[in-house]
């Protein structure tokens, strides 16, 4: 790196600082009654010129102390203790999520519910993005098909949530064949702006086509879900949960009900996902991620391959919109934004690509974080993608770094670290 | 008219059969015949002059999307990322223009073509500064690391930038006054004037005037035959002592420049801005820069106009709401049947 002295390098810092900060935060354009006024803020400026010039004074004092370690060798170190704790986390991460709501407020249930439709998000598209190494900015396409699959079938013939479920899955699966052909020969970036365009396009649809979905206004009075067609309402006659078993009525029964809906279904994602690694079709994903030509050499059928990637994928998102509508009872297209897929990609690439685990450790920090800030309100989303710049830069090949071996001799195979791991390019 | 547009020859042909057909009506059945022929006449003389129009105002548009483009395909091109923060230096360009026209009018300089000079060159210095920060900060870390890794860093990127400016500019949309008025009458049809307006005219010649400045800067000097080595081959220019860090810096410095020169144009022709104007823009420029092809500069310029000429059609002729889907259809269709683009290379498969 630069060979200049901390006290130069950083009052250079602060100069750029000044040089960002002094427009857009110095002046604040107000609308006035005759066009723009400014209005300026010197101390904003020069608190934040001074932040910039201690910390970047920080950092190199701290680097001067410390000799640089070999590269890769820190991530290399904590990937090694992540793979190691993970045989203890899991058990100890699914008790909690099983015990969780017997022992938590309202609040934390309703948070619990959140991180799961992210986890569960997370495990959809990392088949997609993970093990098939396709690279979808798009998935929340199919998030929204799942959802308004759903309330459109509930609200036109009156079936329930159970019934409906398997077609939003299988709706959401057609669309991410229908989108899956065109893109077939795509890679890379392409493949990117086409699943990016293709979420856009769905969601204007959703939004224009106000005859179908109600435009803006979305659709309200969808479903809620029943056990076994025992209602979650707030009366005590027999048709009701708390009638049957004879139970004061609550709205904590209908959220634990909830809760254990989308833990059940986001542990069915996990499970697919584990043991599909194991067949032909998870070993032929991982062989494509790795080397397209290799696969193609070898005459694996590319064209089934994605496309059933990207079905799978679609589908459980399918799965978890259709949640996600039942949950809510209300569903527009303002929740099916390019943010959303965003959230979700982030949370798979900084989990660590492939990795179950790192999905779940990374739906806490990303999703569990902000929503212990929400006191910064406007704060909040400026925070977040920071933060979102840092993890990457501190660990750009996310938290969980190795992978076990999906086939092995024996056992006790060694898992692979990092650096061996080849990254794909589809 | 005629003067200034020459009709392709087609479409002169059709005009001229459409003329024929009007004559041998109006020989066929007088009377009601007669208003309903000269409606007719008038429609299809409001019809090419509404077309016309539309031809302006799309190319109008698809040369801000150009400049946008470039700044995408030549860090796409140099590095192979998406720099997602891309479309948000556009929209602080944008209202790094606001602030300095503001200020400027405070400070009684109110000559327009001075005012716009000024505006011109502080949000392309600020915002090239912001965009070699960015690279620094965020990218230059990544760089050789996991190929997704420089991607997420930039979508945080972009979501860091819109969330500044609605923080430190707040959400409300800023309004501007017009500060080119008027324009050119090219032709008359039925009521309908075909207009050209002068702030198109700023338009257009602030974009061929920094593309040619840009092109120059490219194909003609040591920077521009440095950032050539470095699209071709990263590592060989490195080996060959091209200084490769400060090259990527300064593409990031030359097509962010030209994203806020995008924001300024953005800021006059529309005179409304908000923190979310980068997001869409972003996306129309990337899908530009690869419908023409990523990684190439002409390709970029064409796919913007594309994408412009596209939108503008579609909204006036079918409907508003679903520009945004023919744009990105065409896309979808563009890259099935040329998957690199329409001046893109075609990839060398290496095992």
């Amino acid at each position: 790196m630069s060979q200049r002295a901390p006290l130069l390098d950083a009052f250079l810092s602060a100069l750029v600082a000044l040089g960002l900060f002094a427009p857009m935060v110095g002046l604040e354009t107000t609308v006035g009654v005759h066009g723009i006024v400014l209005v300026p803020r010197p101390l904003a400026v020069a608190a934040l010129v001074g932040a910039v010039f201690v910390l970047r004074l920080a950092v190199r004092l701290w680097q001067a102390r410390r000799p640089p370690a070999p590269a890769g060798a820190g991530a290399v170190r904590i990937g090694r203790a992540w793979a190691g704790m993970g045989r203890f986390l899991v058990p100890v991460l699914l008790a909690a999520a099983l015990l969780m709501p017997w022992v938590a407020s309202r609040a934390t249930i309703d948070l619990g519910v959140l991180l799961l439709t992210y986890v569960m998000l997370g495990w959809g598209l990392n088949i997609v993005v993970g093990l098939a190494g396709l690279l979808d900015l798009g998935y929340v396409a199919f998030y929204a098909v799942g959802a308004y699959a759903y309330a459109l079938i509930a609200e036109n013939t009156g079936l329930g949530f159970w019934s409906c479920l398997p077609a939003a899955g299988a709706l959401a699966a057609l669309w991410g064949i229908t989108l899956g052909f065109p893109v077939l020969r795509l890679r890379g970036d392409y493949l990117a702006i086409v699943t990016l365009a293709f979420g856009e396009i769905i969601r204007i649809v959703l939004l224009n086509w106000v005859s179908l979905t109600g435009g803006p206004n979305g659709i309200a009075g969808i479903p809620r879900p029943t056990l076994f067609g025992l209602r979650f309402t707030m009366t005590d006659d027999p048709g009701t949960f708390a009638g049957f078993f004879h139970l004061v009525p609550s709205p904590v029964q209908r959220q634990m009900f909830l809760y254990y809906i989308i833990l059940a279904l986001a542990l069915l994602t996990n499970w697919v996902t584990l043991r599909l690694r194991r067949q032909p079709l998870g070993r032929v994903w991982e062989a494509l991620r790795e080397d397209e030509i290799a696969c193609r050499s070898l005459g694996i059928n590319i064209t089934t391959t994605k496309l059933t990637a990207f079905a799978v994928g679609a589908c459980f998102g399918g799965f978890a919109g259709a949640f996600f509508a039942t949950r809510q009872g209300f569903i527009s297209p303002e929740s099916f934004t390019f943010m959303e897929s965003a959230t979700v990609l982030a949370i798979v690439v900084l989990g660590g690509m492939g990795s179950q685990l790192g999905v779940v450790l990374a739906t806490l920090i990303m999703i569990g974080a902000p929503e212990m800030f929400r006191a910064l309100a406007d704060y909040r989303m400026l925070i977040f993608g920071l933060a979102l710049v840092v993890m990457m830069v501190l660990r750009p090949r996310g938290l969980v770094t190795e992978r076990k071996p999906s086939v092995t001799l024996g056992r006790g195979a060694a898992a692979i670290p990092a650096a061996l791991i080849a990254e794909g390019h589809g | 008219m005629r003067a200034i547009f020459r009709l392709p020859p087609g479409l002169a042909c059709m005009a001229g059969m459409q003329h024929a057909l009007v004559e041998s009506g109006l020989d066929q059945d007088l009377g009601l015949g007669w208003r309903r022929v000269a409606s007719w006449r008038i429609t299809r003389g409001v019809g090419l002059a509404y077309a016309l129009q539309q031809l302006i105002n799309g190319v109008t548009l698809g040369m801000i999307y150009g400049l946008i483009a470039v700044g995408y395909t030549m860090v796409y091109g140099i590095i192979g990322m998406i720099n997602f923060a891309h479309g948000d230096v556009f929209m602080i360009g944008a209202f790094l223009s606001l602030i300095a026209l503001s200020g400027l009018a405070s400070l009684g300089i109110t000559a327009v073509p001075l005012a716009l000079a000024i505006t011109l060159v502080f949000a392309a210095a600020l915002a090239a500064l912001y965009g070699w920060t960015i690279e620094r900060v965020a990218y230059r870390p990544l760089r050789g690391s996991f190929r997704l890794a420089p991607l997420i860093s930039a979508i945080g990127m972009s979501i860091t930038l819109q969330n500044f400016a609605q923080v430190t500019q707040g959400a409300r949309v800023k309004p501007l006054a017009p500060l080119v008025p008027g324009g050119l009458v090219l032709t008359r049809a039925g009521g309908f004037a075909v207009q050209l307006s002068w702030m198109q005219i700023t338009i257009a010649v602030t974009t061929v005037l920094c593309l040619a400045v840009f092109t120059w800067l490219v194909t003609k000097t040591p920077l521009g035959r440095a950032m050539r080595a470095c699209e071709q081959d990263l590592k060989m220019a490195g080996l060959l002592g091209i200084d490769t860090d400060r090259t990527i810096g300064l593409t990031f410095v030359i097509g962010t420049a030209l994203a806020a020169v995008a924001g300024l144009l953005f800021l006059l022709y529309y005179g409304a801005i908000d923190f979310y104007i980068g997001f869409i823009a972003g996306v129309k420029a990337f899908t530009a820069a690869v419908l023409g092809g990523i990684g190439s500069l002409p390709g970029a310029v064409l796919g913007g106009l594309l994408i412009g000429l596209i939108e503008t059609f579609w909204s006036a002729y079918f409907s508003v709401q679903y520009k945004d889907v023919a744009a990105f259809s065409l896309l979808a269709v563009t890259l099935v049947f040329l998957p690199t683009g329409l001046l893109g290379r075609t990839d060398v498969e290496k095992v």
